[in-house]
């Protein structure tokens, strides 16, 4: 382990230690600290390649795949009644599962990063877990809970509720899949931003709900876009936990990625990829707006940093 | 995705004072929303596997069709964390490093596999590699195979495990110092000898974490590879596979045995990956 050594003798880190308290002015790279032109340019070639190839070319097979046999065909695919229906579920679902993330994502970073308590460290990563559950099993266990011969099943029966192999699954699964998107977007987010502008708003006679509106709110909003339209993507496109326990019945329990998958195995391939390039769609929009919240959030905290500081500061 | 905010450093840690309004509501819904999703499904599991014996369970975790799959599920995602690792450090390097016309495009593109549903990168994989596919029609008369075999199963895990290399490394390379860069080269340390012992000890921590999340990401993975895997049993059939054919064969006990080896090994992998972000935090000088 000398690299550990190695690297525990650098003082990384700590500039402004190191150079008596004020961090000199940021010099551009020059000789010394980068590589010879040529090495540069073969290094974005390669990189360039390799998202070519794995990124950009499966991307582009979608919409070329679909629209294969002409605009017509494309959308006839996406015209039949049994898109029509996934597309619904698949909105319904998206509907539900995604606010009621919101709701957990939103009170989980508060509690998380706004106090300190026991257990905080096991919470955290309790959130994380459905992140490295494998979605086959997810889908397992609501069919353990729910199911024919699961824990509530007969007294489902009894009660005339079907949950597996019917919507309420879909949607349970669903929220399983995207629990923790808007959580893990937040809580790092909030626990950077600190409580001392929440503390003042309290301290001036705030409200708990005022402070959350006119306070944090505005602090986290473009982190919580991400979040909510990445639950979002995700919400539509979830196929292994939804498959288990959907049942594939036609026009009733298939999302679109089931209505891709059904097409597919029928060798329907413009109307497999039409209903795929729809999902493609909404992954390009998702990256979109992501670039777009990224962007104005870098904005505001550069308008921030222009400000004059409150304080003098010693060195 | 979620690491990108161990580029920022947490707060100095302070004494709590519960100004604020809200902990017990907070903390008492997010309790109460994980024990409804999470916790009490995840015992259901459990519980499944009491009503096997021991010599039940046994047998159908270590039947030779589902050893096979373990072996292919755990060699095919090492391979394809290995090749994100390599690939997924030259992508953050070049991103973070240099100026090209069109990088925003390409930093942005780098997330598509999170955005892109699995199910729609499996059939679009597979149309691309497929014996009449854009890549496939050329690899084919070389012999080369990539779509339904183990080959293809490596790919699709490929395109879904690179985005986390790339995240977790990114943010820990634009912190990087260049003053300890140019101290090197002053004390007359070439590139590469810089790169392997400046840069690369500091983004180790970094690199291991994002290597253990695209690892943990494709083992679990099934909508993007049964499109491209073939699926024949012993060969290329996945262990999440293996617990939905035992489903539809209304076998509950056996498929909630197979899924309580890969739960455990879903802990396993999120221990290991809590322990690299501990160290990496470590490393980067902030509190833990």
């Amino acid at each position: 382990m000398s690299h550990v050594d190695t690297a525990s003798a650098l003082p990384t880190g700590t500039p402004a230690a190191a150079t008596g308290g004020h961090t000199p002015p940021r010099r551009r790279a020059k000789a010394g600290t980068t590589e010879a032109r040529w090495v540069q340019w073969l290094l974005i070639g390669v990189a360039l390649v390799f998202l070519l190839l794995f990124l950009v070319l499966p991307l582009a097979a979608v919409f070329t795949e679909a629209l294969r046999k002409g605009l017509d065909a494309y959308l006839a695919g996406l015209r039949e009644p049994d898109a029509w229906s996934a597309i619904r579920l698949t909105l319904i679902t998206a509907v539900i599962a995604v606010p009621l993330n919101l709701v957990f994502g939103v009170a989980a970073a508060w509690a998380i990063a706004k106090y300190e308590f026991k257990g905080k460290a096991l919470l955290t990563t309790l959130i994380d877990l459905p992140f490295s559950i494998s979605p086959v099993v997810a889908g397992l266990m609501y069919v353990l809970v729910f199911g024919a011969n699961g824990w509530f099943g007969p007294w489902l029966a009894a009660h005339d509720i079907k949950i597996i192999f019917a919507v309420p699954g879909i949607v349970l699964a669903t929220v399983f899949v995207t629990f923790p998107f808007i959580a893990r977007e937040l809580i790092p987010l909030m626990q950077a931003q600190g409580n001392d502008e929440e503390q003042a708003a309290v301290v001036l006679g705030a409200s708990g709900w005022q402070t959350f509106w006119h306070v944090t709110l505005p602090n986290i909003k473009w982190g919580l876009l991400y979040g909510v339209i990445l639950c979002n993507a995700r919400a539509m496109g979830e196929f292994g936990a939804v498959s288990v326990v959907s049942g594939h019945i036609r026009g009733q329990t298939n999302t679109i990625p089931l209505h891709v998958e059904i097409l597919y195995n029928e060798y329907q391939s413009v109307a497999a990829f039409a209903a795929a390039s729809l999902l493609a769609l909404l992954a390009l929009v998702t990256l979109l707006i992501k670039t777009v919240a990224e962007w104005k959030s870098e904005q505001e905290l550069k308008a921030a940093a222009a400000l004059p500081p409150e304080r003098p500061n010693t060195p | 995705m979620t690491t990108l905010a161990l580029g920022t450093a947490p707060p100095p840690k302070r004494a709590p004072k519960r100004v604020l309004p809200g902990f017990g509501l907070t903390l008492g819904y997010t309790l109460f929303y994980l024990s409804v999703i999470v916790l009490v499904p995840l015992s259901a599991l459990v519980f499944k596997t009491f009503s096997l014996t021991w010599e039940q369970f046994w047998a159908a975790i270590s039947a030779p069709r589902v050893l096979a799959s373990y072996r292919l599920t755990f060699g095919a995602s090492f391979i394809a964390a290995c090749v994100n690792l390599v690939f997924g450090l030259l992508i953050a390097w070049v991103l973070v490093r240099y100026q090209f016309p069109g990088k925003k495009v390409v930093d942005a593109l780098v997330d598509l596999p999170f955005a892109l549903p699995t199910a729609v990168a499996g059939i679009s994989l597979t149309a691309l590699l497929a014996g009449n596919g854009w890549i496939g029609q050329y690899l084919e008369p070389m012999g080369i195979q990539l779509a339904f075999n183990p080959n293809g199963i490596v790919i699709a895990l490929i395109f879904i495990g690179l985005p986390f290399v790339v995240r977790t490394v990114q943010p820990v390379l634009e912190d990087t110092e260049k003053e300890l860069e140019e101290a090197a080269t002053s004390l007359g340390a070439t590139r590469w000898q810089i790169f392997t012992q400046v840069i690369l000890p500091s983004i180790t921590p970094a690199l291991l974490t994002g290597f253990a999340m695209a690892f943990a990401r494709a083992v679990g993975e099934y909508g993007s590879v049964i499109f491209i895997a073939g699926n024949m049993p012993m060969v290329s059939e996945i262990t999440p596979l293996i617990i939905i054919g035992k489903l539809e064969q209304y076998d509950y006990a056996g498929a909630t045995a197979v899924a309580v080896v890969m739960l455990v090994i879903s802990f396993v992998m999120l221990l290991v990956i809590n322990a690299l972000q501990a160290w990496q935090r470590r490393h980067a000088g902030m509190p833990a």
